[in-house]
C-alpha cells in the first residue's frame, strides 16, 4: 500500500502530463462528484487518524502521571481503532490520487509543476508516520513508558506535518501565492505559506481533535448500547465521557479558529468573502448554525444526564432549566438569517427581505455574542458536572464561589456590551471587537478553572460516580455529536472548496469542464449527506472489526 | 395519584404544551411586523427540541411525561379516546397535506435575497477598475481638504436627487415614489445592514452596472436598478457614494490596519 502511494505520488507529474486531454469522464455520477466523495472520505478518516494520537498520547501521559492503569488501557484501546482507520485512510488517499490523475490530468500537471518539491518530503513523512504508528501500537507495554510516550509524541509531530503539506496543496487552490501573472512558479515556500494555509492548519488541528473525540465517543456509545455486562457498560460509559470531554474541549475554541479562517478568506478576496458569507453559500451557514446548535445542545444534554449517576449532583439540577433557556435563546439568535425567506405578503409587511427588528440579529455582532455566550453556558454545565460529588472544604470557599460568579458575570457583560456597541461603530472596528469578546470568554474559563482547582483541593466527596448507570439516551447524544461533526465537516469543506466556483486554482487555472458550475444547495447537501452515510458504514465496520479482534480465539470459545 | 412533577399541580405533558403554546404566541404576536413563517418555524423547532431535552434530562420527569401517552395508547379503559385519536390524527394529517397542496393563487414567495458577490474587476467606459482595491478618489479629502470634500458631497447630493430619489426616497430609506411599484422594494440605504457593510468599490460596481451587471451565480436576480454607467461619469458615481454615507452618517467598510 505504502509503496503504491509512494510510486503514485512521485510518478504523478509524469503520469499527469501524458496525453493532451484536460478532463476524462467518470461514469454515472461524473468526475466532480466522484472526486468530491472520495476526497471527503479520505479527509474524514485522515482527520480521525490525526486526532486520535493527539489525545491517546495525552491520556497515556495522564496514566503515567497518576499511575492509574485505566488511562493506559483506554489510550491503548483508542490506538487499536487507529491502526484500522489508518489503512482505510491510505486506501482512500491512493484512490483520490489515482482518480485525480486519471480524471483531471491537466490540472494535476499544473499542481505538480508548483508542488513537486513537496512530494518527496510528503512520502518520507508518510513513511515516518506509518512506522511510528506501528511502533507505538505494537510497542505498547513492551517499550519503556518514557520511550513509548516519546514515540507517541513523534507520531503526532509527523502526523501534523503530513497534514500541513497536504493543506498547502489544497489552500493554494483557494488563495494562490508564489506565482507570476502567467501562473508559473516563482517561490515554492510562498506557494506553501499562502494566505489561507496557516488558518486552515490551525482550524483543522482543532477540528480534528473535536471530531476524533466525538468518533471515539460514538465508538464507546455503540459498545455501551450493545454491552452485555455491567463491567462493559461501566468501561464504555467512562470511555464515552472521555471522548465527549475531548470533543467539547476542542469544540469551544473552534468557532474562533473558523472566524479567523473566514476573515483571511475575506481579506484575500472580497468576492470569495461575499460569496461565502452573504452570497450563494450563505444559506449553508444557516444549516451550519443549526448543526452547531445541535452540537452544543447534545454536549450539554450528555453532561446533564451524566449528573444523574453522580451522587450529590442533584443539588445542581435546578440550574439545568436556566442553562437550557440561555442556550435556546442564543441558538435562535445564532440561526437567524439576515435576509429572510418570506411570502410576498410577509415581505410587504417587513418592507423588504430584512426584518426591521430581527434583522439586527442577522449580523456578526449578534452572532459573535450568541456563540460566546453558548460557549460560556457549556462551560458552566461542565463545571457543575465536575463539582457533582464534591464539596469545597477550604476556608475561603464562599469568597472563591463569589469570585467565580463575578468572573462569569463580568465576561458575559463584556461579551454583551461589545456585541451591542458593535452596532454603533464601523465595520473595521466591529470586526476587531471579536478579539476582546473571545478574550473575555477564554479568560473566564481559565480563571474559573484555576480557582476551581484550588477550591476543590482536598475537598469532601458526597459519593462516587456510578459508571455504567447513565441513561441510554445519553449515548444517543454521543452518536448525534459524532454525526453532527461529520456532517459539519462535509458541509463546511464543500463551502471552502466550492468558493472557488469555476476555478481549479482561483484566478489562475480555470475549470473548463462540464462541471464548471455551482451545484444547487440541495444537490450539494445530498452529496455531503450520502458521503456521511458511507463514512459511517465504514466506521461501523471498523468498530465491528475492533470488537472481533478482542474476541477469544474460535477454538478457545468452543 | 395525579400526574405531577416536583409537587406542582399541572401534569408534565400539560406544562410542556403550555410552554410551547406560550412561546408560539409570544413569537407570533409580540414582534411586529410578524416574523416570516420560515423563521418562526425554525424558532419553534428549537423551542420544541429544547423542551424535549429538558423533559428527558431527568428520568423521573421523562417517565411522568410519557405516562399519560402510554396509558392512552395501552390502557383498556382508554379505548374510546384511543379510537377518537386513531380517527382524528390521520384526518388531521390528511387535512394538513391537503392544505399544503391546495394553495391560493398568489405571486410566488420572495426568496431570501443574497448579497451578490462583485467581480474582481469591471470595465467602466473602457477603463479597467479593480473592484477589490479601488478607493474613492475623494475620500481622502475629508481629512486633508474638508471644504473640497463638502463640495464633492454636495455634487453627490445633486446627482442623488436628480436620479436616485425616485426609488430610494427623500431620506434614502428605500421608500421613493416608485418604490412600491417594485418587488423587491429598493434597498434602504439608511439601514446599518446595507451600505455600512460594504466597501465603496462595491457600491461603485452596483451603481455602475446595476441589475443587468449582477453575477451569474445566485440567479435569477430581481433588481430594477439601471446600469448608471450609461448616464453618469466616474466622478459623479464616486460623489454620489460620498453623499450616501454622509447623509446616513455611516462609514464604508474598510480593512483593519
Amino acid at each position: 500500500m505504502l509503496l503504491v502511494a509512494a510510486v503514485l505520488v512521485l510518478a504523478g507529474p509524469a503520469l499527469a502530463q501524458e496525453g493532451g486531454e484536460a478532463y476524462r469522464d467518470f461514469p454515472i455520477v461524473g468526475s466532480r462528484v466522484a472526486i468530491w466523495v472520495i476526497a471527503q472520505l479520505h479527509l474524514l478518516f485522515g482527520a480521525f487518524v490525526l486526532a486520535v494520537p493527539l489525545f491517546a498520547v495525552t491520556i497515556e501521559y495522564m496514566g503515567m502521571r497518576t499511575g492509574d492503569q485505566r488511562y493506559d488501557d483506554l489510550a491503548h484501546e483508542f490506538t487499536r481503532l487507529l491502526t484500522m482507520a489508518f489503512s482505510t485512510t491510505a486506501i482512500f488517499g491512493a484512490m483520490l490520487l489515482f482518480m485525480l490523475l486519471g480524471l483531471y490530468p491537466k490540472f494535476m500537471s499544473y499542481l505538480s509543476s508548483i508542488f513537486s518539491a513537496t512530494f518527496l518530503p510528503y512520502v518520507l513523512l508518510f513513511f515516518g508516520e506509518t512506522f511510528s504508528l506501528y511502533i507505538y501500537y505494537y510497542g505498547w507495554g513492551k517499550l519503556s513508558p518514557r520511550v513509548h510516550l516519546s514515540i507517541g509524541v513523534l507520531l503526532n509531530v509527523i502526523g501534523i506535518l503530513v497534514m500541513m503539506v497536504a493543506n498547502a496543496w489544497v489552500t493554494f487552490m483557494t488563495s494562490p501565492a508564489g506565482i507570476d501573472d502567467s501562473g508559473a512558479l516563482v517561490n515554492v515556500w510562498d506557494a506553501i505559506a499562502n494566505p489561507t494555509w496557516m488558518p486552515i492548519n490551525i482550524h483543522r488541528v482543532i477540528a480534528n481533535v473535536a471530531f476524533g473525540g466525538s468518533i471515539a465517543g460514538a465508538y464507546a456509545a455503540f459498545n455501551f448500547l450493545t454491552a452485555k455486562t455491567d463491567e462493559e457498560r461501566a468501561h464504555y460509559d467512562w470511555m464515552g465521557y472521555i471522548g465527549n470531554f475531548v470533543a467539547i474541549v476542542a469544540l469551544l475554541p473552534l468557532p474562533f479558529a473558523g472566524y479567523y479562517l473566514g476573515r483571511e478568506i475575506y481579506a484575500f478576496n472580497q468576492q470569495m468573502g461575499i460569496t461565502m458569507m452573504g452570497g450563494v453559500f450563505s444559506w449553508l451557514f444557516i444549516v451550519q448554525a443549526v448543526l452547531i446548535g445541535a452540537l452544543f445542545l447534545a454536549a450539554n444534554y450528555y453532561l446533564w444526564l451524566g449528573m444523574a449517576r453522580i451522587e450529590g449532583a442533584e443539588r445542581f439540577r435546578p440550574a439545568i432549566k436556566y442553562l437550557l433557556i440561555l442556550l435556546t435563546i442564543c441558538l435562535m439568535i445564532w440561526a437567524t438569517p439576515h435576509s429572510m425567506v418570506a411570502s410576498l405578503e410577509e415581505s410587504r409587511k417587513m418592507g423588504g427581505a430584512h426584518h426591521p427588528v430581527l434583522g439586527f440579529l442577522g449580523v456578526m455582532s449578534a452572532k459573535n455574542t450568541a456563540v460566546n455566550l453558548m460557549i460560556l453556558t457549556t462551560y458552566i454545565s461542565f463545571l457543575l458536572y465536575r463539582r457533582g460529588n464534591r464539596i469545597a472544604t477550604v476556608a475561603w470557599a464562599r469568597s472563591g464561589n463569589i469570585a467565580q460568579v463575578a468572573i462569569f458575570v463580568g465576561a458575559a457583560a463584556v461579551v454583551i456590551f461589545l456585541g451591542v456597541y458593535g452596532y454603533y461603530v464601523e465595520a473595521s472596528v466591529r470586526i476587531g471587537f471579536s478579539v476582546p469578546q473571545v478574550g473575555a470568554v477564554l479568560f473566564a474559563m481559565i480563571a474559573v478553572t484555576v480557582i476551581d482547582a484550588f477550591l476543590f483541593k482536598d475537598c469532601r466527596e458526597t459519593g462516587g460516580i456510578r459508571w455504567g448507570e447513565i441513561s441510554p439516551r445519553s449515548q444517543y447524544a454521543l452518536l448525534l455529536l459524532a454525526i453532527s461533526f461529520t456532517w459539519l465537516m462535509g458541509l463546511m469543506g464543500y463551502v471552502r472548496s466550492g468558493l472557488r466556483q469555476h476555478w481549479h486554482v482561483y484566478g489562475v487555472v480555470r475549470d473548463t469542464s462540464a462541471d464548471a458550475f455551482t451545484p444547487t444547495l440541495g444537490y450539494a447537501t445530498m452529496v455531503v449527506s450520502v458521503t456521511v452515510l458511507i463514512f459511517f458504514a465504514f466506521l461501523v465496520f471498523i468498530f465491528w472489526l475492533s470488537r472481533l479482534s478482542q474476541k477469544q480465539a474460535y477454538r478457545a470459545q468452543s | 395519584m395525579p400526574d405531577k412533577q416536583n409537587g406542582r399541580g399541572l401534569p408534565v405533558i400539560a406544562q410542556v404544551a403550555l410552554v410551547f403554546a406560550g412561546a408560539y404566541l409570544l413569537l407570533r404576536f409580540s414582534v411586529q411586523p410578524p416574523i416570516p413563517s420560515s423563521v418562526l418555524g425554525m424558532y419553534m423547532f428549537f423551542v420544541g427540541v429544547s423542551l424535549m431535552l429538558f423533559v428527558s434530562s431527568d428520568d423521573d420527569r421523562f417517565a411522568e411525561f410519557k405516562r399519560p401517552l402510554i396509558q392512552l395508547l395501552t390502557a383498556r379503559e382508554h379505548k374510546v379516546p384511543r379510537l377518537v385519536l386513531g380517527t382524528v390524527f390521520p384526518l388531521l394529517v390528511a387535512y394538513l397535506g391537503y392544505a399544503g397542496a391546495h394553495t391560493e393563487i398568489a405571486p410566488p414567495g420572495q426568496q431570501r435575497t443574497v448579497h451578490p458577490a462583485p467581480p474582481n474587476e469591471i470595465d467602466f467606459k473602457g477603463k479597467r477598475i479593480d473592484v477589490l482595491t479601488a478607493e474613492n478618489p475623494f475620500r481622502h479629502l475629508a481629512e486633508e481638504e474638508p471644504e473640497a470634500f463638502r463640495e464633492h458631497v454636495a455634487r453627490g447630493k445633486d446627482v442623488y436627487y436628480r436620479n436616485c430619489v425616485f426609488c430610494h426616497g427623500d431620506n434614502l430609506e428605500g421608500d421613493g415614489l416608485y418604490a412600491h411599484g417594485l418587488s423587491p422594494i429598493p434597498a434602504n440605504l439608511a439601514d446599518p445592514g446595507t451600505i455600512a457593510q460594504l466597501q465603496e468599490s462595491y457600491l461603485f460596481w452596483r451603481i455602475a452596472k446595476g441589475g443587468p451587471g449582477l453575477p451569474v451565480e445566485g440567479t435569477p436576480w430581481d433588481s430594477a436598478m439601471p446600469a448608471w454607467e450609461k448616464f453618469l461619469d466616474e466622478d459623479e458615481i464616486w460623489e454620489v457614494i460620498l453623499f450616501l454615507y454622509d447623509f446616513t452618517d455611516q462609514h464604508p467598510r474598510s480593512w483593519e490596519e
